[in-house]
């Protein structure tokens, strides 16, 4: 309703990019979701959606390790995404249990118990909320492992926490700290692109020996149905998935700008006739910097892109890397396009995402430079 | 003795001692008496003042409980019954719009909570302030005295209190010394502390009201805030508007301690029924009182219910039974009982209670249509007010020219 305003104030200012936002404004989601071409593993596969997809990972994760155990705020009834749903009903509250409000207190106490050597899987409502636990992850699960020589560590750790932008989330319900937690050598950070990727990772972080932040993001819960096989997989963490390929320009992003970049490559192909190859990042920390590198020196250009904001996201390390390692392969400046560097915002969602007309904008910039 | 007086003063005599009969048994004053034979007049107040019990306080490390009996006025019957009715259909008003997706974004609602804000402001001075969290749609509307401000903040537009920019969650009125609410439980709680620390070094007798839940009394945040109120001795009023639920756990389920009022270790605690405005006035009036005669900081825990999910995006019953809901709804809602205990006391009339409603149900509609027929700030404001100064001239990332400026706004310069 208010956006449809903000639209009709654009059109008067007869400006061609934010015409073409106008299209955007009226759809629901700022992305089209693309299910995976395959299947990783062979076998049968059932039709779930990545909350359910999440369920049954957890499930595999409590079944398979008696030791492992689920906790956050109000897990217990299934959880505000319904990711835990069952659960508790399944395994007891002596290994499904909440937590009380206290994200520094939940991430400590899982560090505590994951130092016992038992699979501490800790949910944080929202990635929004995971900042009082900032200490507890960058200072205590990071580093335990280095500071006690390699004696202690909390490896059993794995912190789940949904992300990014959902539509109507504003300033507090749809940010992506991935950025913050990238900055910490010491732990693992992943985000799945759908439900195949979400179950894969999830038991690939709960059993990786190191500690694990899965950020999960919100807007695919319901919207990405992919058929995900029944049986208990692992997907590699630091490895990064070329969905699409092509010869002029790479593409890079994950979470949901992975399925607006797919959009993009095709919209790429029809009007400028351009091919380009799409790499889900998948793991941020370590990224897979061989695969990234590999398709630049082949395409000579890039452009990542993720909703964080410009300054300090994510991008800029891969930016950095890119033109340390592929310099003299580049045609053009790597480009980013991002959030802004504003607070993420209420009624302007739609104009801060780094959604597919901006990228394809970028990607002629790129193919004209 | 004159033959024509015999007739009228027999009259006169039997009718005082029916009346006199009729008074004994019925146990009503003459003039109530009287007045009851009278034709129903739309304007007919018995009483303009009216004494009730409060309901039983629990204390902690208190002497003295707040007063077991209050007088409320007719005046402030009709406000507090106003002012308890506007919230809760301002509260409705946005349920159907947000419904209806006028509203976005997360919409926490203060349904059945009324008694608690409307009882406390009663008791707030010019000079204290509030802060609160993200349920502070009934803050708002007690602070600007109007549902205008609010509604047009959650659609989004320019008419709204915090231009459309903060929604829901972000209700601002610096000018009406109301900090806020906040999204992230028991962040705004230390700020609180920090506030009061203003009020003591001014040396203003002003208090800070320092509103949260029951899910927040675990919080670091919390227990920090406490624990530094009360070394400074701050004039801090903490008050925990206890709906036993933090999202959708119940309180006994995250906390050793229920007894939230008593959770602030060297701090006093009043734990008060939050469904009954006087008794929260009452309790509130206490509250200042102590923090002014020098005692430091007071928690009053208000035990409350929220009919509403924990947010509009909560059905608010898969971890408790519509039973309870609607017990608490017939027998406690602060509404109805306010209502049942003003009319049998005399401080107003049906009609007049029905008249107040139905004025409200109109204004507050018409609030919602006209924040419908509003815009929302220019998309240029997207880059406005990150910083205090133009201190950046550009915002990187936009592609365009969005500058950043500076609304002039910011009270931390002038």
């Amino acid at each position: 309703m208010a956006l449809n305003k903000i639209c009709t104030l654009c059109l008067r200012q007869n400006s061609r990019e934010l015409r073409i936002l106008n299209n955007l404004i009226n759809k629901r989601n700022h992305f089209v979701y693309t299910a995976d071409a395959e299947s990783p593993v062979k076998g049968e596969t059932t039709k779930l959606n990545m909350f359910q997809a999440i369920n049954n990972a957890l499930d595999s994760a409590l079944q398979s390790d008696e030791s492992a155990l689920v906790f956050g705020e109000d897990v217990a009834f299934g959880g505000v995404f319904r990711c835990t749903i069952g659960l508790q009903a399944k395994y007891g509250p002596g290994r499904v249990f909440n937590t009380p409000l206290c994200e520094q207190g939940i991430v400590g106490f899982a560090i505590g118990a994951a130092n016992m050597g038992s699979t501490a899987i800790a949910e944080i409502q929202f990635a929004d909320y995971i900042f009082p636990a900032f200490d507890q992850l960058v200072n205590e699960a990071a580093k335990m492992r280095y500071r006690s020589g390699g004696q202690f560590d909390c490896g059993k750790l794995t912190v789940r926490a949904p992300c990014g932008a959902v539509g109507h989330g504003a300033l507090y319900h749809s940010q992506s700290p991935e950025a913050y937690f990238a900055h910490t050598p010491g732990l693992k950070i992943v985000v799945p692109r759908g439900p195949i990727k979400a179950k894969g990772l999830l038991l690939a972080c709960v059993r990786d020996p190191d500690p694990c932040l899965i950020l999960e993001p919100k807007a695919l819960y319901r919207a990405a149905v992919e058929e995900v096989p029944v049986a208990d997989f692992v997907l590699p963490i630091g490895k990064a998935d070329v969905l699409l390929k092509g010869e002029q320009v790479t593409l890079i992003g994950w979470g949901t700008q992975v399925h607006v970049l797919l959009e993009v490559a095709h919209l790429a192909k029809t009007q400028f006739n351009a091919s380009c190859e799409v790499i889900d990042l998948v793991s941020i920390l370590p990224w897979d910097r061989n695969t990234v590198c590999q398709s630049v020196k082949k395409t000579k250009r890039v452009l990542i892109a993720h909703e964080a904001p410009l300054t300090g996201g994510f991008g800029a390390e891969v930016a950095a890397t890119i033109q340390e390692e592929c310099f003299l392969h580049l045609e053009a400046p790597v480009a980013r396009v991002t959030g802004f560097d504003t607070p993420f915002p209420h009624v302007f969602e739609p104009f801060y995402l780094p959604d597919k007309w901006r990228c394809l904008d970028a990607i002629r910039n790129l193919l004209d430079y | 003795m004159d033959n024509g007086w015999v007739k009228p003063g027999a009259i006169i005599i039997v009718s005082f001692m029916v009346t006199f009969k009729l008074c004994v048994s019925t146990e009503m004053s003459a003039f109530k008496l009287l007045a009851s034979f009278l034709p129903k007049l739309p304007f007919r107040p018995f009483a303009s003042e009216a004494t009730f019990k409060t309901q039983p306080y629990v204390l902690y490390r208190l002497e003295g409980p707040p007063a077991p009996a209050v007088t409320l006025n007719r005046a402030d019957a009709l406000r507090f019954f106003e002012e308890m009715v506007t919230i809760h259909q301002m509260e409705a008003t946005l349920n159907h719009l947000y419904k209806s997706k006028t509203v976005r974004g997360f919409c926490h609602l203060y349904s059945g909570q009324e008694a608690v804000a409307v009882g406390t402001f009663a008791a707030l001075r010019p000079q204290d302030t509030t802060i609160t969290t993200y349920r502070c749609h009934g803050w708002g509307f007690l602070y600007y005295q109007s549902v205008d401000p609010i509604i047009a903040e959650l659609v989004g537009v320019r008419s709204g209190c915090v231009r459309g920019k903060g929604g829901s969650m972000h209700i601002y009125g610096k000018h009406k010394d109301f900090y806020g609410g906040s999204a992230i439980v028991g962040s705004h709680v230390p700020v609180g502390v920090g506030i009061a620390l203003a009020h003591k070094y001014r040396n203003t007798d002003a208090v800070s009201l320092i509103c949260y839940g029951d899910g927040a009394t675990n919080n670091g945040n919390v227990l920090e805030a406490y624990n530094m109120a009360k070394l400074w001795e701050l004039p801090c009023f903490f008050l925990c508007e206890n709906n036993i639920y933090g999202m959708g756990t119940k309180l006994e389920r995250t906390t050793k301690n229920t007894n939230v009022f008593a959770k602030g270790d060297f701090i006093p605690g009043i734990r008060v029924d939050g469904m009954d405005v006087l008794s929260v006035r009452e309790a509130a009036r206490f509250a200042i009182e102590h923090i002014r005669a020098g005692k430091g900081p007071i928690i009053v825990e208000a035990q409350s219910y929220r009919y509403f999910g924990h947010s509009l995006s909560d059905p608010g019953t898969t971890y408790r039974t519509y039973d309870e809901i609607k017990e608490v709804r017939t027998t406690r809602d602060p509404i109805t009982t306010f209502n049942k205990k003003i009319l049998e006391a005399g401080l107003a009339t049906e009609e007049e209670l029905a008249a107040i409603e139905k004025k409200v149900k109109a204004s507050v509609r018409e609030s919602a249509t006209k924040a419908e027929a509003d815009h929302p700030v220019d998309v240029e404001e997207l880059t406005h007010d990150i910083y205090a100064n133009e201190v950046i001239s550009e915002v990187r990332g936009i592609n365009k020219v969005w500058k950043h400026k500076s609304s002039g706004r910011a009270w931390n310069l002038k």
